[in-house]
């Protein structure tokens, strides 16, 4: 029987957890804003999340077969990456837009650089950025919640260049459910806190990023507005700023590893949404502020790794 | 009552209930037993017996001239068959002496009671301790006598002893302090008086409150010694984050205990000095837990040093299933063996046998940089750098992410979603280190 036996050095067993089970964790967490998302934006909606989904996962596929690679479709992470780049885009969006996009995120933002875990920007927020440059004229073509697809404006265009918010803007309440425009997933904020609540009590992410992120766009907001709390409120309910605090900006991948380094990024992450809202050309600053502060974590990583054990400076 | 802790650790499964309410059971006597002449950390002993000679219970069968060494002694009265290698449970072979039992366990003349603690001083504590050839009982197996040796140039304050048994599946100190609290006690006192040490603190993990209970009624009448509930988390028992969560000082990362002025032993170490002192007799058993999903009835069992695990199996009823592991002390830190003819020794706190299932090594996957092992390190470090430039042979890099700092825990490993041999690439890279250290030095 001694042929039969494994040798390995130490630790002898393993924790349950895998990828695969926090992929699906992070679907889990996406399922009500998808809901949410097909609720507002019927059939368009669908035909956008199954796009997207559909190339990202058949994209991967395709690619590490002509690689030579083993091929990972299994672990999810092409599904939840196909997920997010749909839940930023307009309902009103053709149908080659989410294609094109998921093929960029999967192929070349994430497996250009190595597959998962080794992509250096947020897949699909790269994605969204690079169409929006390209094709501003689909990507900003939003559209109302509901079965006519009325053109409309999105709630943060309404405050763009003011330090206040107007009679016309959209009502608070809208916004927290995602009765309002905007791309598919970003709507309603409350749907996203649903998800990242429970990302937080599996252990996916920790509460540190989004909140110092939100809170950080909050206290310069509030600021910005002369401590109008309902300025500040309406912005944090606006825009992509929830579903980028808390399903983007908790990327693994392209976020350091080390608490203070989070913490950094996170407020970056903040700071720069906050500028690009209030004194930028676009509406949006989220996925501008998130990609730089991924191009920049691996130099945060690098200067905050955290004082060793009993390490005597 | 307050649980004390330390920053970071896991929560792996504990699989202790098989055996935490199982009394110690004595071993049956073995016919032939092995003795390793190296049962410890330093240098190895030398026969002092020849094949053919007949030896008795206790008697001194193998010694050296260094300082970190620990005497062996036979643990049954027969005849030297042979001295030959066998394998050793620690990776490697190892000299032991064959000792044939004539069963009649006879105890060798010199076995008498040391004395009273209040009536030795404390060279005499130092020198039995070292006669016994006692070692560190919890697994590091470092010569006892050495550390109660008191230093002249640097005071200790504390002795602090390891009941945490943060490993799973490990009941062995849980059932000494349940059925044994007042050896414990007395061996504390002893190493205590021997290193004039003041103030003595008993760690124990909070899963264990019959053994907190026991120790501290054992403890009761002196108000020196205090009995402190650790949270249970892995590595409780690792001795830096042992000493930080009991009085909370940080020993000096590369440094030793007694730099914050602290000596840690573990229990069973303490009840083996108490029965030397009591009885005479050196350190020639031990408990060891025997469990795992692949025998038949786990137990707590008192077993002579030098018996081959395969009898210690047989005696737990078999194999229940095929096993896939067999691996020597926990789960956590211990060590697989290729063969279940290697013997048990001081320091064998356990002997876990895995079905297939459970041996079965995950295949690793890429990085998904989640951080977890950085979130969970109890000495801070961050498992996935070094483990990168481990695997890419940039050494240099991983000494400056602190690679030498790693206690080999295991729990980045144990957490790793991805399943990637994090600790077992990081000690590739210490080697390498310590290599190239040591080359600089020559």
């Amino acid at each position: 029987m001694e042929e039969r036996l494994f040798v390995s050095s130490s630790p002898h067993i393993r924790d349950e957890n895998t990828i695969q089970k926090v992929m699906l964790d992070v679907i889990i967490a996406l399922l009500p804003a998808t809901l949410g998302a097909l609720y507002y934006f019927r059939v368009n909606g669908a035909k956008i999340i199954f796009l997207s989904v559909f190339t990202a996962v058949v994209s991967e596929a395709v690619f590490q077969r002509i690689r030579k690679q083993p091929i990972t479709i299994n672990d999810s992470s092409a599904v939840v990456t196909g997920l997010l780049l749909a839940f930023n885009m307009p309902a009103s969006a053709p149908w080659w837009l989410p294609v094109l996009g998921a093929i960029i995120a999967i192929v070349v933002v994430k497996q250009f650089f190595g597959g998962i875990g080794h992509n250096f920007m947020n897949p699909a927020l790269a994605a969204r950025i690079m169409l929006m440059v390209s094709y501003t004229g689909h990507m900003t073509n939003w559209v109302k919640p509901g079965v006519d697809a009325v053109s409309t404006a999105t709630p943060l265009s309404f405050v763009k260049g003011l330090a206040e918010v107007p009679s016309k803007a959209p009502k608070l309440f809208d916004m927290l459910i995602g009765n309002t425009g905007g791309c598919l997933g970003e709507t309603s904020a409350i749907l996203l806190i649903l998800g990242g609540i429970y990302l937080i009590y599996r252990g996916v992410i920790s509460i540190q990023v989004p909140a110092i992120y939100i809170a950080t766009v909050a206290v310069i907001t509030l600021i910005f507005g002369r401590f109008d709390v309902y300025f500040m409120i309406y912005h944090l309910l606006a825009g992509g700023l929830m579903l980028g605090a808390i399903f983007m900006a908790t990327d693994y991948a392209s976020a350091p590893v080390t608490p203070l380094g989070r913490i950094i990024f996170a407020f970056g992450c903040g700071v720069l949404t906050s500028i690009f809202r209030l004194y930028g050309g676009y509406p949006e600053g989220v996925g501008f502020s998130i990609l730089l502060m991924n191009i920049a974590a691996p130099l945060i990583e690098k200067y905050t790794s955290p004082r060793v054990f009993g390490e005597v400076k | 009552m307050k649980s004390l802790t330390f920053r970071g650790g896991i929560h792996p499964p504990g699989y202790k209930e098989a055996t935490a309410h199982l009394e110690v059971e004595k071993a049956v006597e073995p016919s032939v037993v092995f003795i390793p002449l190296k049962q410890h950390a330093g240098a190895p002993c030398q026969p002092l017996v020849k094949v053919g000679d007949r030896v008795t219970v206790g008697e001194r069968i193998g010694e050296s001239d260094a300082f970190i060494s620990a005497l062996v002694h036979s643990s049954v009265s027969g005849t030297v068959k042979e001295i030959t290698k066998i394998p050793d449970a620690g990776g490697g072979e190892v000299q032991a002496i064959v000792i044939e039992s004539d069963g009649l366990n006879e105890v060798h003349p010199s076995i008498k009671p040391t004395g009273d603690i209040e009536s030795l001083k404390p060279e005499e504590i130092v020198a039995a301790v070292k006669d016994a050839g006692i070692v560190g009982m919890g697994g590091a197996t470092f010569p006892a006598h050495v550390k109660i040796t008191e230093l002249k140039d640097r005071k200790i304050e504390y002795f602090i002893l390891n009941g945490a048994e943060c490993e799973p599946y490990l009941t062995a100190d849980h059932r000494l302090m349940v059925e044994n609290p007042e050896d414990v006690i007395y061996g504390l006192r002893a190493m205590m008086k021997a290193k004039n040490v003041s103030k003595g603190v008993i760690g124990i993990e909070d899963n264990k409150r019959d053994a907190v209970e026991s120790m501290e009624k054992a403890a009761k009448q002196y108000p020196n010694i205090k009995i402190v509930a650790l949270h249970t988390k892995y590595p409780q028992g690792a001795s830096d984050q042992l000493v930080y969560a009991c009085i909370g000082k940080e020993v000096p990362a590369g440094g030793s205990s007694s730099e914050a002025g602290v000596v840690v032993n573990n229990v069973a170490t303490a009840a083996e000095i108490a029965k030397t002192l009591r009885t005479g007799m050196p350190s020639i058993d031990r408990i060891t837990t025997v469990a795992g999903s692949a025998i038949a009835n786990p137990k707590n069992l008192l077993i002579k040093v030098g018996v081959p695990i395969k009898e210690v199996i047989d005696q737990c009823g078999g194999y229940s299933k095929t096993p896939g592991k067999i691996i020597m002390g926990g789960p956590m830190m211990g060590f697989a063996q290729y063969t279940d003819e290697v013997v048990i020794t001081k320091g064998s706190s356990g002997l876990l046998i895995f079905d297939e299932e459970e041996a079965r090594i995950p295949e690793p996957k890429q990085c998904i940089r989640c951080g977890k092992c950085v979130e969970i390190c109890p000495v801070n470090l961050q498992p996935l750098q070094i483990s990168a430039y481990s695997l890419n042979n940039m050494m240099e890099h991983a000494e400056k992410y602190r690679a030498l700092d790693c206690i080999e825990c295991g729990s980045c490993s144990f957490i790793c979603p991805s399943k990637r041999p994090l600790l077992q690439s990081i000690r590739v890279a210490k080697a390498a280190i310590a290599e190239k250290k040591r080359k600089q030095n020559n």
